[in-house]
């Protein structure tokens, strides 16, 4: 669609968007502000908060975490979740029509009350290792992006070029690296990425699952501000900021940002 | 035997993962809220007697009905413009959308705490202008948490919002325009019927997500202004009363499903391509 603008409309929506992006850049400054308080406009410029974080041993250690769990937790997810999202395509007759709301669940359960959940009855009640249980609610919360993601690929696939593969002699399980896989590989990727992300972001799930030693890096920040009212979260967040960014050239690279507005 | 079984061997593994650790945890932590030794629905009782927490439920409804209003016509009006804009512009607005985004719900309520804060931008603003003589405290309000949650929300719109809008054809606005629609009448008989559906899906994502939020309660609206998630957290892990925490968390699995269920069911029947 495209029709004539109202310049108010325009500018009102300008203004959102810097809106927007302005606390971005406003936790740039503060992170290299030289006091010891959080303030905007930074007063003097140093970048002792950035070494900071690096001297707190809680921050790498909960970063380390944290990108173990979004790697492993995502790694498993798309594991299960694309022979899932295959059969719930390829096999739609042959299995019930409820299956594909199951994958829904863990977006509709709010976030807290799953995390709530598994600590009473799984790190609890089973006495499962934090790092298992941490690891399993992360992989279940992403796993949504990996059937549903992937599964809006394989729904415009054409299952026929897989029958002619196989017709031809090649085994299935071949057949899908060779022929499927490469097919599908943008839904493959766009749930890699979100499902990633998801992880690192999160709080409410892993809020109840972290335990002694072991806690993700959100849940460290948390933790932090509500003892010390310093820059280095600040410093923390800019760093944060850069894997975003690092993540938005990945998607630019290999899917355009547009994508997500599908 | 093996081919019939095939369907069933691939969706398994994570059929079983959401059986696991979803649908049984979280069925227990509903069932408990029956099994309670005072009688079936004393937790209940418990909850609604209780006017501190009446009033956590009542301020998490009404935080999040504000928050989703303002996303909604903020996310409408930035989408609409988003919707026109000639290639480049729009691909810096979507970047300016979907960086915040990306960016973790703890940093962008954080940005806010600076921002809020006595030494805050907004105080030190107020302050040179001559406006206060001596900072106001806008944090743990409920203005504060509402305008954290619009600025994490607002993003979500504008995405599903303007993926809905480029998707009208721009030859049902021209029919509409040379049949003599003022602007406003194509907005309001045409645009607005068509992008309902969007619209509706977008407000629930938006108010099932404040309903249910934690950490921008937390940083923003701290004891003062506790909402759901928060006494969930509180009910757990302060005061270990996990019959109370798990009353807490089925209202909230209630309400998210039933608005989930009502608003989809309409948004379907308001579908106007539909029909």
């Amino acid at each position: 669609m495209r029709t004539s603008l109202h310049p108010a409309l325009t500018i009102t929506a300008s203004l959102i968007f810097a809106i927007l992006v302005a606390p971005l850049f406003i936790i740039l400054g503060a992170s290299v502000s030289d006091t010891s308080y959080l303030t905007f406009p930074p007063q003097g410029i140093t970048l002792r908060w950035f070494t900071n974080i690096f001297e707190i041993s809680a921050f790498r250690t909960t970063a380390i975490t944290s990108l173990q769990i979004a790697l492993l937790g995502t790694a498993l997810a798309l594991l299960i979740g694309i022979p899932a999202a295959y059969a719930l395509n390829r096999f739609r007759i042959r299995l019930p029509s409820w299956l594909a709301n199951v994958f829904v669940l863990p977006i509709l359960v709010p976030e807290i009350v799953l995390g709530f959940s598994l600590l009473k009855s799984v790190t609890i009640s089973l006495g499962l290792p934090v790092f298992i249980v941490l690891l399993l609610g992360h992989a279940l919360l992403v796993l949504p992006y990996a059937v549903r993601v992937v599964g809006a690929s394989l729904a415009s696939f054409d299952f026929s070029i897989e029958e002619a593969a196989i017709s031809l002699g090649c085994p299935p399980l071949k057949t899908f690296f060779t022929v499927v896989l490469p097919n599908i590989s943008a839904g493959v990727i766009a749930a890699f990425i979100l499902a990633f992300i998801t992880s690192m972001n999160d709080v409410s799930v892993s809020l109840f699952l972290t335990g002694p030693g072991i806690s993700t890096l959100p849940i460290q920040i948390l933790a932090h501000m509500e003892q010390f009212f310093d820059p280095t979260i600040a410093s923390v967040s800019v760093l944060l900021m850069i894997l975003t960014v690092g993540v938005m050239a990945i998607v630019e690279a290999t899917l355009g940002l547009t994508f997500l507005t599908k | 035997m093996v081919k019939r079984l095939t369907p069933w061997i691939l969706a398994g593994p994570a059929s079983l993962l959401v059986l696991l650790l979803l649908i049984l945890p979280v069925g227990a932590t509903l069932l408990a809220t029956f099994a309670d030794a005072k009688g079936w629905a004393a937790p209940y009782l418990a909850f609604f007697n209780s006017g501190f927490r009446r009033t956590v439920l009542w301020r998490t409804v009404e935080i999040s009905l504000i928050t989703t209003v303002i996303s909604v016509i903020l996310g409408f009006i930035a989408a609409y413009v988003v919707a026109q804009m000639p290639g480049r512009l729009k691909s810096i607005m979507i970047i300016a959308a979907v960086f915040p985004l990306l960016t973790g719900v703890v940093v962008r309520s954080f940005a806010w705490l600076i921002l809020l804060g006595k030494n805050g931008i907004l105080n030190s603003a107020l302050l040179s202008l001559g406006l206060i003589t001596e900072p106001i405290s806008m944090l743990y309000t409920e203005g504060a948490v509402i305008a954290a949650m619009v600025y994490l929300f607002v993003p979500l719109m504008i995405l599903t919002l303007s993926g809905v809008l480029e998707g009208i054809p721009k030859d049902v606005l021209e029919a509409a325009s040379s049949l003599g629609a003022a602007p406003f009448a194509v907005f309001r008989q045409v645009i607005l019927p068509l992008a309902m559906p969007g619209l509706i899906v977008g407000a629930v994502l938006v108010f099932t997500g404040s309903f249910t939020s934690y950490a921008t309660p937390q940083l923003l609206g701290g004891e003062r202004q506790m909402m759901m998630g928060t006494l969930l957290y509180q009910r757990a892990m302060v005061t270990f009363d996990w019959t109370g925490a798990s009353t807490v968390a089925a209202i909230m699995v209630v309400v998210t499903i039933a608005i989930v269920l009502v608003m989809t069911r309409l948004a379907r029947r308001l579908n106007p391509m539909a029909a």
